[in-house]
C-alpha cells in the first residue's frame, strides 16, 4: 500500500475505498486525504459519490474496500458513533434534528451526558456559550421547528463540535441557504478553521467550491478525476471539465422564435403553506406560447406552492389563474388537464409516478378516461400496451417490458417516463418542476431537447428550477421569487441582478440605485 | 408538570377553530337550557351523596336546588362562549373545552337527579376503578407508539395477561401469577417487535396476528383446562389496602386511597412514565426515536434497541393490565373477558395525545361513561345504557377528526425504520 | 460424456426449476398454510393430557401418542369439513337419499362456512387494494346483518324474487354507510381509517345490542334475539335438510367477479388502484382521493353488510347478539392470504370455511376447543406478514422482486 510521506499532516486520509450497492459500483478505489485546518472541497455531480464516501467516512456505511485513517492510525467504524467518538462528524443535506424538540435536546441527544436526568437549565447555558465561541448565535430553549434553515444548520454544527469534532462534512450546505445565509455560513466556517477544526465541504456548485475552498478533490462516476490539488487560481470551467468529462455546453441551441399569445398569466396570487402561513403574495407572472419563462429563486420561496396553485393542487386565497383566457381557479385538476395543462412535478417518485404500478399504467395515468385507451367503462389493456410501447420506443425509456413497476427504474428512465407521459398529451401549456435533479449529464441533455422542442412546437412553457445556469441558458425571460413575491422580470442574462433578487431587493431599487 | 408536558408541541389557534369552540361553547349552554333547565320544576332539589358505599366515615349530603344550578352553568357557559368569539383564550382553549364539558356533565347529572339523591363520591370512585385498565393498557399504547410502533395488539396482551396471571395465580400464588402475567404480555410484546421492526411487517397486521392469536390460545386453553378443572382459575384477588392518613381526607380519601395495589401502581406508572418520558436520558432518547429515527440513528442511538426496548416494555405493561381483569377485579378468567377494553384503552392513547397523563385524563373520562352507564338505570334518565357506552368511541373519533385540534401523534408511528 | 452432458443438463434444468418455485410467492404462501398446519399439531400435541401421561412410559411413547393426538385432530377435521368417504360410499350404495344427505353434508355445510368469509374477505381485499385497511368489517357485517333484518322482517307480502333482492340491497347499504363514515372521516379530516373502523366496531356492537333488547326484539321471547323473517326473504337452498347450501354461495363468486372486473379491468377501478398506490400522484394526475377513499369505503362496507346478510337470510333467518363470531377479523388475514385478489380471496376463503366448519367437528369428536382455528389463522397470518420467515425455515431464495407487497398509507392518515 503506497502510503502518503505527507501522513503526518493529514487528518483523514481514505485509501482505496470501495463500496458497491446492488448494481452500482458508488465507489471505485477512491483515495482522499484531508489536512488540519483546511477547507477541502469534495466535487462531483449527483450520483458521482461524493455522498457514498462522505458516509463511509461518517460511520453510516462501511465499505467494501479500503481502509479509512485517523491521524495516521487505521479505524473501522461500525457506526456514526464511532465516528463520531473519533472526532468525525457529518452534517447531511437534510437536517437529522427533531423538530419536536429544543435546541439543547437535539444537541444532548444519544450522548452518555447527562446520565439520567436531563438537568436541562444547565446544559442551555453551556450551549449559549459553545455558540458564541464561534459566533453563532442560537436560542438554546427554541424549539427545532420554530427556526429558520440557517439555524437549524448551526444546531447541526453545534451539535458536532460539542461532541468534539474536529472534522466536520458538510454535505452540500447552500443547497437550502439564501446567498445572505450562505456568506454567514462561509464566515463560520473560517471560523472554525481558524480554531483548527478541518472541513471537508461537498458541493457540485462550482462558484461556491472556489470561494470557499483551499483544495478540491473531484469525483466522477465513484473515480477521482483530481485528487487534492490546490484550488489556485484553476478556474470553474477546468473544474467542471474535471467533473463532467467534457466541455461543458452551457449555450443550447435555442432558436430565436417570436412568442406567441399569453397562454397562461397568473394576477396577484396570494396562498397559504401547508402550516397555515403566507407562501404567495401577490405574484403576477405571464407565459406565452413558444417561450420558456424561468422562474429563479432559492428553494422554498413560494415556488412549490405556485406550481400547486397552477396546477389545482392547491387554492390560491387571493388573486386568479387564467389558462387560454378562461379563468381556471375554480377548476378540478383532471378539468385543467384536458384545457392543456401538462406538470412535471418535482417529487418523481411521490407525486410523480405510482411506484408499484407498471410503466403502462403511469403514462396512461392522465388519459385512462378517454378513447382510445377507454371504452366506455372498461380500461382497453391492449390500447394501452400499445401507447406505452409507442412511448418506450419514442423516449427511449430503458425497460424489461412496459409491465415493470416503475419503483424499479432509475431517476432518469423514470423523468423519461413522466416526461412521455406529459408530452404526449401535447400541453398547452407545460410547467416543469425541477426537471433535470438528480439526473447524470446524458439524461439532462434529454430533457433540455425535449423542453426545446416544446418551445418550438409552440408550448408555452414555465420552467422553475435552482440550477441558475440551466434556467438562463434554457429561458426566453426569467422571473425571480423571493418570499413568495415576484422581485422583478429579467431577459438579459444578468447573474448579479438576479442573485440581488434572490436575496429580496426588487428589481426596481436596484435600477434606482444603479442609476444613481 | 401536565401543562408543560403538553404544550410542547406546536399550540396554534386558527381562526376557525377559535371560532367554532366558541359556537361549541355557546351551544352546550344552549343545549343545557333546552334540554335540562326547561324540563326542571322550580323548587326541584337534587341531592349527592358524597360517601362511597362502605366507607367509614359519613359525610352530610349536598343538597341543592337544581334549577338555580343549572342556570348558572348555563350562563358561564354562554359567558366563556361569547369570549371566545370575541377575544379567544388561545392556547387555554381547550382547558376551558374541559371546563365546559364538565359543567355539561354535572348539569346532565344534576338534572337526572334533581327530585332524587345520586352517591356522587361512588360514582366517581367506580370511574376511577374503570379507568385502571383503560389507562394502563394506553400507557402501554404510550410506551410503544413513543418509539414509533403502532401497537394496536394491547387488547390481545391484556387478555393473555388475563388469562396467566388466572392459570398462574391459581397454582401458585398472586405475586407469582402478577408476575407470570406482565412476562406473557413482554413475550408477545416481543413477537409484536421481532414481527415489525425485524421482519418489517405492516404494524397493523402484526397486530392483528397478535389479537386473533391472543383470542384463540386463551378461549382454547380455557376450554381444555379451565372449565375442566375449576381449581385451575381461582387465583383469588388483590386485598384493598388503605392507605393511612390519605384515606381519611374527606371525599377525595375513599374515592382515591382505597383500592387494591392496581390503582396505587397505576399512580406510580403514571409519575413514573411522565418522569421517565419527558425528563430523562431514556425518554429523550425514545422520543427522538420515534419522531425522527433517522437523526437518532446518526447520533449512535441504536434505533432498533430502543424500539424492542420500549415495545416490551410496553407489552409489560400491558400484561399487567390485563392481570387486573383477573387478579385485581373478576378474581376469575373467562374467555374473552376485557371485551375490547384494550381497544378503548388504545383510544384513551389517542384521545390523551400520546401522553401518559393525557391517557389518564381520557381514561377517568371514558370510566365515568362506563360507571354512569351502570347507574343509567336508577336515575331513570331515557338513555338507553349500550348508546351510553358509545361515548367513548365516538368521543376518539371526533377526537380524531380534529375538532378538539389536531392530535401530535409521534412523527415516525408506524413507520419501520430502514437503516442504510 | 454426450450422457453425462444431458445429466447435467437435465440437473441445470431441475435446478432452474427449483429455483422458480423457490422464489414464487405461491409457494411461500402454501408453505405458510403447511406450517401453520404443523404448528395446530403441536399445540393439540402439547396439550393433550394422554402425551403427559405417556411422558412417563418414554419419550418413544411420547413422541407416538403425540403423533396419535395431533393425527385423529386433523382427521376429525377433515371428517368434519369434507364427510367421510366410507360413509358416502355406503350412503349411496344404500340408496337412501337422507343418508345421503347426511353423508355428503359436512361439504356444504363447508361452503357454506366459507360464504361470508368470501364476502367479508372480499370487502378487505377491496380495502388493501385502495390502500385502507379496513379493519372495521365486523361492524359493517353487524350493521348489514341489522339493516337486512329490518328488511326482511318487517316487509311483507313481497314476492321473494323482489323482497331477496331488497333485502340484500339493504345489508349492503347498512354495511356500506358503517364503512362511508371512517371513509369520510379519512378522505377529509385525515383521521386514520384503522382507529375510526375500531371504534365503529365498538359502536356497532353497542347498536345491535340495544337494537336486539329493544325495537328489534322478539316480542314473543325473552332472549335478544329477532323472530323469524319472512319466507320470501330467506335466500333459497338446493337441497333439503340437513343441508343448508343455499344460492347466497354463487351470490359471493358474482361478487368476487364484479370486484375483479371493478378492479382490474374499468377506468374506476384503475383510479382506486392508483389512488391505493400512490394517492399524491392520484391527486396530481386529476383523480379525486376524496371520491376514491369514499367509494372504496362504501363498497367495502357493503361487502362486509353483504356477509351479514348472507347469514341472516341464508342461514340464521333471525339474528341474534353477536351472532357473527369473528368473521370479520378472519376476513383479514384471508385477504391477506389471497394477495388481495378476489380469486386468491376466493380459495382463501373455501380453505378458512372448510378448517372452520371441520373444527366445530372436531370439537365434538377429538375435544379439541374449536379456537385452535383462530391460533392457526394467526400463525398463517404471521408467515404470510412475514414471508422471510417462512424463507429462511424453508431455505427458500429471495424473489428480484415482490411485486405483491402490500402498501398501506401511513398511520398519519396521509
Amino acid at each position: 500500500m503506497a502510503v502518503d510521506s505527507s501522513n503526518h499532516e493529514n487528518v483523514i486520509a481514505m485509501r482505496g475505498i470501495v463500496k458497491r450497492f446492488p448494481g452500482v459500483l458508488a465507489n471505485d478505489h477512491v483515495d482522499f486525504t484531508l489536512r488540519r485546518g483546511e477547507i477541502h472541497a469534495l466535487l462531483g455531480e449527483n450520483g458521482a459519490g461524493k455522498s457514498t464516501l462522505m458516509n463511509v467516512l461518517a460511520g453510516l456505511y462501511r465499505p467494501d474496500g479500503g481502509v479509512v485513517f485517523v491521524n495516521g492510525k487505521p479505524v473501522s467504524f461500525r457506526s456514526p458513533r464511532d465516528a463520531i467518538d473519533a472526532g468525525i462528524g457529518m452534517i447531511h443535506q437534510h437536517f437529522m434534528l427533531v423538530p419536536s424538540q429544543t435546541v439543547t435536546e437535539n444537541i444532548l441527544l444519544g450522548l452518555d451526558k447527562p446520565r439520567f436526568r436531563m438537568r436541562l437549565a444547565e446544559y442551555d447555558s453551556i450551549i449559549a456559550d459553545l455558540g458564541e465561541r464561534f459566533g453563532m448565535h442560537v436560542d438554546p430553549r427554541a424549539h427545532v421547528w420554530q427556526l429558520s434553515v440557517g439555524e437549524q444548520q448551526r444546531v447541526e454544527i453545534l451539535k458536532m463540535l460539542y461532541r468534539g469534532a474536529e472534522v466536520l462534512i458538510m454535505d452540500e450546505p447552500t443547497a437550502v441557504l439564501a446567498p445572505q445565509e450562505i456568506d454567514g455560513l462561509f464566515e463560520t466556517l473560517r471560523a472554525m478553521t481558524a480554531k483548527g477544526k478541518s472541513i471537508i465541504f461537498i458541493s457540485h456548485k462550482l462558484g461556491e467550491v472556489t470561494a470557499i475552498a483551499d483544495r478540491v478533490t473531484v469525483l466522477r462516476r465513484g473515480k477521482v478525476t483530481a485528487p487534492g490539488f490546490e484550488i489556485g487560481n484553476t478556474t470553474r470551467q477546468e473544474l467542471a471539465q474535471l467533473m463532467v468529462g467534457r466541455e461543458v455546453v452551457f449555450h443550447l441551441d435555442r432558436k430565436e422564435q417570436p412568442p406567441g399569445d399569453v397562454v397562461l398569466s397568473v394576477e396577484d396570487v396570494h396562498c397559504l403553506n401547508d402550516k397555515g402561513l403566507p407562501a404567495l403574495r401577490g405574484v403576477s407572472l405571464n407565459v406565452r406560447a413558444g417561450e420558456i419563462v424561468g422562474l429563479a429563486g432559492v428553494a422554498g420561496n413560494g415556488q412549490r406552492e405556485l406550481a400547486q396553485v397552477i396546477s389545482g393542487l392547491r387554492k390560491p386565497t387571493q388573486g386568479k389563474v387564467v389558462l387560454n383566457g378562461v379563468e381556471i381557479n375554480n377548476l378540478s385538476v383532471r378539468k385543467r388537464i384536458r384545457r392543456g395543462l401538462g406538470y412535471i412535478p418535482e417529487d418523481r417518485t411521490h407525486v410523480g409516478t405510482a411506484p408499484n404500478l407498471s410503466v403502462t399504467d403511469n403514462v396512461i395515468m392522465k388519459k385512462y378516461r378517454r378513447p382510445p385507451i377507454a371504452r366506455g367503462w372498461m380500461v382497453d389493456m391492449t390500447a394501452a400496451t400499445e401507447f406505452a410501447e409507442k412511448l418506450k420506443e419514442g423516449y427511449d425509456i430503458i425497460v424489461p417490458t412496459v409491465e415493470t413497476p416503475v419503483r424499479l427504474l432509475s431517476g432518469g428512465n423514470l423523468q423519461r417516463v413522466i416526461l412521455a407521459r406529459e408530452i404526449s398529451g401535447e400541453p398547452k401549456f407545460l410547467l416543469a418542476m425541477q426537471p433535470t435533479r438528480g439526473l447524470d449529464v446524458g439524461a439532462i441533455e434529454g430533457v433540455h431537447r425535449l423542453l426545446l422542442a416544446q418551445r418550438e412546437a409552440g408550448a408555452a412553457i414555465l420552467l422553475v428550477s435552482e440550477e441558475l445556469e440551466e434556467l438562463l441558458a434554457l429561458s426566453d425571460r426569467v422571473y425571480v421569487i423571493y418570499e413568495g413575491e415576484i422581485m422583478g422580470e429579467v431577459t438579459d442574462d444578468d447573474l448579479d441582478v438576479i442573485g440581488q433578487m434572490m436575496t429580496g431587493t426588487p428589481l426596481a431599487e436596484i435600477q434606482k440605485t444603479g442609476a444613481a | 408538570m401536565a401543562e408543560t408536558v403538553a404544550n410542547n408541541h406546536l399550540t396554534y389557534v386558527s381562526p376557525t377553530r377559535q371560532r367554532v369552540m366558541g359556537v361549541v361553547f355557546l351551544g352546550i349552554g344552549v343545549v343545557l337550557w333546552f334540554l335540562f333547565a326547561r324540563d326542571v320544576a322550580p323548587d326541584a332539589l337534587t341531592t349527592y351523596r358524597l360517601t362511597p358505599g362502605g366507607s367509614a366515615q359519613e359525610l352530610p349530603n349536598w343538597v341543592f336546588p337544581t334549577l338555580p344550578m343549572l342556570n348558572f352553568l348555563i350562563i358561564f357557559s354562554i359567558g366563556l362562549g361569547a369570549y371566545q368569539l370575541v377575544r379567544g383564550f388561545g392556547k387555554r382553549t381547550n382547558l376551558v373545552l374541559g371546563l365546559v364539558t364538565a359543567f355539561f356533565i354535572f348539569g346532565f347529572l344534576s338534572w337526572a337527579t334533581s327530585g332524587g339523591s345520586l352517591n356522587l363520591a361512588g360514582l366517581f370512585r367506580s370511574a376511577l376503578v374503570k379507568a385502571v385498565p383503560l389507562t394502563i393498557g394506553a400507557l402501554s399504547g404510550v410506551l410503544c407508539e413513543r418509539s414509533g410502533v403502532v401497537n394496536i395488539a394491547i387488547e390481545g396482551m391484556m387478555l393473555t395477561g388475563a388469562f396467566v396471571g388466572a392459570f398462574v395465580g391459581s397454582v401458585t400464588n398472586l405475586w407469582i401469577g402478577l408476575f407470570a402475567a406482565v412476562l406473557s404480555g413482554g413475550v408477545l410484546a416481543a413477537v409484536l417487535a421481532v414481527l415489525s421492526i425485524k421482519y418489517k411487517s405492516d404494524q397493523i397486521i402484526a397486530g392483528t396476528v397478535i389479537n386473533i392469536f391472543a383470542t384463540g390460545i386463551t378461549s382454547f386453553l380455557s376450554a381444555k383446562f379451565l372449565q375442566k378443572y375449576q381449581y385451575l382459575n381461582d387465583p383469588g384477588r388483590f386485598p384493598t389496602i388503605k392507605i393511612p392518613v390519605l384515606a381519611d381526607i374527606p371525599f377525595v380519601g375513599p374515592i382515591l386511597f382505597q383500592h387494591n395495589m392496581f390503582v396505587y401502581a397505576l399512580y406510580f406508572f403514571l409519575i413514573a412514565l411522565t418522569v421517565g418520558l419527558y425528563y430523562t436520558r431514556w425518554g429523550l432518547r425514545t422520543r427522538s426515536v420515534g419522531e425522527h429515527p433517522k437523526a437518532a440513528d446518526t447520533l449512535g442511538i441504536n434505533v432498533y434497541r430502543t424500539r424492542y426496548i420500549s415495545v416490551i416494555l410496553g407489552g409489560f405493561m400491558a400484561g399487567f393490565g390485563g392481570a387486573y381483569f383477573t387478579l385485581g377485579s373478576v378474581g376469575r378468567f373467562d374467555e374473552v373477558m376485557t371485551a375490547g377494553r384494550g381497544f378503548i384503552g388504545l383510544a384513551a392513547m389517542i384521545f390523551g395525545n400520546w401522553n401518559p397523563i393525557g391517557s389518564f385524563g381520557a381514561g377517568l373520562l371514558f370510566g365515568f361513561f362506563d360507571a354512569l352507564s351502570a347507574k343509567v338505570a336508577i336515575l331513570k334518565v331515557p338513555i338507553p345504557s349500550e348508546i351510553m357506552l358509545m361515548f367513548p368511541y365516538l368521543a376518539t373519533m371526533i377526537a380524531l377528526a380534529g375538532v378538539v385540534g389536531r392530535g401530535q401523534m409521534p412523527a415516525a408511528d408506524g413507520q419501520p425504520y430502514e437503516k442504510e | 460424456m454426450s450422457n453425462s452432458d444431458k445429466a447435467q443438463e437435465k440437473k441445470k434444468f431441475a435446478g432452474v426449476f427449483l429455483d422458480e418455485i423457490s422464489k414464487s410467492p405461491l409457494t411461500v404462501t402454501i408453505l405458510a398454510i403447511f406450517s401453520g398446519l404443523v404448528l395446530g399439531g403441536l399445540l393439540v400435541a402439547v396439550t393433550s393430557e394422554d402425551v403427559y401421561a405417556a411422558v412417563r412410559v418414554s419419550f418413544g411413547e411420547t413422541l407416538r401418542v403425540a403423533w396419535d393426538a395431533a393425527w385423529r385432530t386433523y382427521k376429525a377435521l377433515f371428517i368434519g369439513s369434507v364427510g367421510d368417504p366410507a360413509r358416502i360410499m355406503a350412503a349411496f350404495q344404500s340408496g337412501d337419499a337422507e343418508a345421503i344427505r347426511r353423508a355428503v353434508n359436512p361439504f356444504f355445510e363447508s361452503l357454506v362456512q366459507s360464504t361470508p368469509y368470501i364476502f367479508a374477505g372480499l370487502a378487505v381485499a377491496l380495502g388493501f387494494r385502495v390502500g385502507l385497511f379496513n379493519i372495521g368489517a365486523e361492524g359493517q357485517l353487524f350493521i348489514g346483518a341489522t339493516t337486512t333484518v329490518v328488511v326482511a322482517l318487517f316487509l311483507k307480502g313481497l314476492p321473494a324474487i323482489i323482497h331477496v333482492p331488497l333485502a340484500l340491497l339493504a345489508g349492503f347499504i347498512g354495511g356500506g354507510f358503517w364503512g362511508f363514515i371512517p371513509g369520510w372521516l379519512k378522505a377529509k379530516t385525515g383521521g386514520h381509517e384503522v382507529i375510526n373502523t375500531i371504534m365503529m366496531n365498538y359502536i356497532a356492537f353497542r347498536l345491535s345490542e340495544f337494537l336486539l333488547r329493544g325495537p328489534l326484539k322478539n316480542p314473543e321471547g325473552y332472549s335478544p334475539i329477532t323472530a323469524e323473517i319472512q319466507d320470501s326473504a330467506k335466500l333459497w337452498r338446493f337441497f333439503e335438510s340437513p343441508i343448508r347450501f343455499h344460492i347466497g354461495f354463487f351470490i359471493a363468486l358474482f361478487c368476487a367477479y364484479l370486484v375483479y372486473l371493478l378492479l382490474f379491468k374499468t377506468t374506476w377501478g384503475f383510479t382506486l388502484r392508483t389512488v391505493g398506490s400512490n394517492p399524491h400522484a392520484a391527486r396530481y394526475a386529476g383523480m379525486n382521493i376524496v371520491k376514491s377513499t369514499v367509494v372504496a369505503m362504501f363498497l367495502s362496507g357493503g361487502l362486509a353488510g353483504l356477509a351479514g346478510a348472507n347469514e341472516v337470510l341464508g342461514v340464521n333467518h333471525n339474528l341474534a347478539v353477536a351472532f357473527s363470531s369473528g368473521y370479520g377479523f378472519d376476513s383479514i388475514a384471508l385477504a391477506l392470504l389471497g394477495k388481495s385478489h378476489p380469486l386468491g380471496v376466493v380459495l382463501a376463503a373455501i380453505l378458512f370455511g372448510f378448517l372452520r366448519n371441520g373444527a366445530i367437528q372436531m370439537q365434538l369428536t377429538a375435544g379439541i376447543p374449536i379456537d385452535i382455528i383462530s391460533v392457526l389463522q394467526a400463525a398463517i397470518l404471521a408467515f404470510i406478514a412475514a414471508p422471510a420467515i417462512i424463507r429462511t425455515i424453508y431455505r427458500l431464495k429471495e424473489p428480484e422482486m415482490d411485486l405483491d407487497t402490500i402498501t398501506l398509507r401511513g398511520w398519519g392518515g396521509n
